[in-house]
């Protein structure tokens, strides 16, 4: 499977492994990782899985869809790596993707 | 600071509840209750990916087991509470048990509401609440079924859509003159229906159905005089609170468990959130919602109240359904005498309906307009008013609107 790290505001690190055809939001909620809230569940309905993509990942992932870009138009401290981890669709190719939580999600 | 605190049910409030006081530092004991087979899961999906099949059940439930290790949350699945006992602070289990708490919160939901008319009990008569109706329903779901849908609201139109994209043969019964009517404005009703038409599924509105025909199983809906050929019913007319555990252990209830803006009961040991409670809004009305908004935030505040830091319970409602192509999502609660205001054209597939209360925005329905959906939850959480005309022109942007 697929690892992917997500690197926490104060720097904590958490390497988490997500099945293929998950989101990147579904498996940091697997294992537990403190600040994606996901409070919709992935149905790109509440901006609270926004996450900072490292930008050496940027463009390798798929682009954001139009819904997706404005949910993040409207998340606070967006900036142009942002994402919705429940978008992000994990592929073979994602294997050692880094994505940083902010601070706050709402 | 409580040592023992029973959650009564296992769902999307009683979940929050248990992330939220090891949150705030609560470090006593925590135990949660469910009657289902399952921990926690999101109900969202059911009607949707899950029964479209492109989501597994596993990727339902809102923890991981190990979540409830951490937080040292004992999990008493397949389990009813049968009583409350207020007075002796216990509650007792349908296996006998009893559990002792100091606070007690109530996240019990709602029961699917059932149709009483004839044929009722014949097989093939669906409900949608939990994972185990899904999948009785889905062994049945097959191309080329005629399935009858009883109710054009949020369950019934995304069951409609799902079965419509999997090739069965869908006709909707509905009472009201329109789609969705208690959650959505005559515009956006319209939309859909037209939506639905266009996916070949038979609308029938202002039809209420008198019987389920059929021998051993279902044959045929009766509805207007006339009977409607079918397979496979599934009725979605609406849940009820389960309130009535509380009810009879003597908490005022009524259409939900009665609590406070702290999400707090006249017992001061006893709080519920979600769905089976009736609470009085931000707007300072009574009002019980079942959204997982409520659920979640309900349930925080609940948290906070039980560890006697009580944080008044005031933000805005907001809801979504995913039918086809389409996300609609809404913020706020409409009243029938609010000023409907439409931004962009229904034609386009993407367009908001905004609801003016005293020239501020009350409530908003958007349809693919995450813009405006966004924009509109900010500007009714901050009372913010604006120009009708302003709102529908679409050159100016939801961000300069926003400002007011």
């Amino acid at each position: 499977m697929p690892k992917i790290t997500f690197i926490q505001p104060d720097g904590t690190e958490q390497t988490v492994e997500i099945a293929i055809g998950w989101s990147v939001m579904e498996g940091a909620v697997r294992s537990l990782v403190p600040g994606i809230d996901a409070d919709c569940g992935g149905a790109c309905a509440c901006a609270t899985c926004h996450v900072y993509v490292d930008p050496a990942w940027a463009a390798a992932l798929p682009a954001r869809s139009e819904m997706e870009e404005t949910m993040l138009d409207f998340a606070q401290d967006a900036r142009p790596n942002s994402r919705l981890s429940c978008q992000l669709r994990v592929t073979s190719d994602m294997d050692g993707l880094v994505v940083r939580v902010p601070t706050s999600q709402h | 600071m409580p040592e023992q605190i029973v959650i009564i049910g296992a769902g999307q409030a009683g979940v929050q509840a248990v992330q939220s006081l090891r949150a705030e530092g609560y470090t006593g004991a925590i135990t949660m209750i469910g009657d289902e087979a399952y921990p926690p899961y999101q109900r969202p999906p059911l009607s949707k990916a899950y029964l479209l099949g492109s989501f597994a059940r596993e990727r339902l439930f809102l923890k991981p087991d190990a979540f409830y290790r951490e937080a040292g949350c004992e999990l008493i699945l397949n389990t009813v509470v049968t009583a409350i006992n207020r007075a002796a602070k216990k509650v007792t289990l349908g296996d006998g048990r009893t559990l002792s708490y100091d606070k007690l919160l109530l996240a019990t939901g709602t029961r699917v509401r059932k149709l009483s008319c004839p044929g009722a009990e014949l097989a093939g008569v669906h409900y949608l609440r939990d994972i185990a109706d899904v999948d009785g329903l889905q062994n049945v779901f097959k191309a080329g079924t005629r399935i009858a849908i009883v109710g054009g609201g949020y369950i019934g139109l995304e069951v409609a859509a799902v079965g419509a994209k999997r090739g069965l043969d869908v006709t909707v019964f509905e009472t009201a003159d329109r789609l969705m009517a208690r959650a959505v404005s005559k515009p956006v009703s319209t939309f859909f229906a037209e939506e639905h038409a266009a996916a070949g599924v038979k609308l029938n509105l202002n039809t209420s159905v008198e019987a389920f025909e059929g021998k051993e199983k279902i044959e045929g809906v009766r509805a207007g005089g006339i009977v409607h050929p079918a397979d496979l019913v599934l009725v979605g007319i609406g849940v009820v609170p389960n309130d009535m555990l509380a009810r009879e252990s003597g908490l005022a209830c009524q259409d939900g468990v009665i609590v406070d803006q702290n999400a707090m009961t006249a017992d001061p040991s006893v709080f519920a959130a979600g769905d089976c409670t009736r609470h009085v809004g931000r707007e300072g009305v009574e009002i019980r919602l079942e959204c997982v908004q409520n659920a979640i935030d309900q349930a925080k505040h609940a948290a906070l109240a039980m560890l006697g830091r009580p944080k008044t319970y005031s933000e805005v409602p907001w809801f979504w359904s995913d039918q086809y192509d389409l996300k609609l999502q809404i913020a706020g609660l409409a009243r029938p005498t609010d000023q409907l205001v439409l931004r962009g054209d229904p034609k386009a597939r993407k367009f908001a309906v905004f609801h003016l209360r005293d020239g501020a925005v009350a409530a908003v329905e958007a349809v693919n307009a995450a813009p405006e959906y966004l924009t509109g939850r900010k500007m009714i959480a901050d009372h913010i008013k604006v120009l009708p005309e302003k709102l529908a022109d679409l050159s100016i942007p939801m961000k300069q609107i926003a400002q007011g």
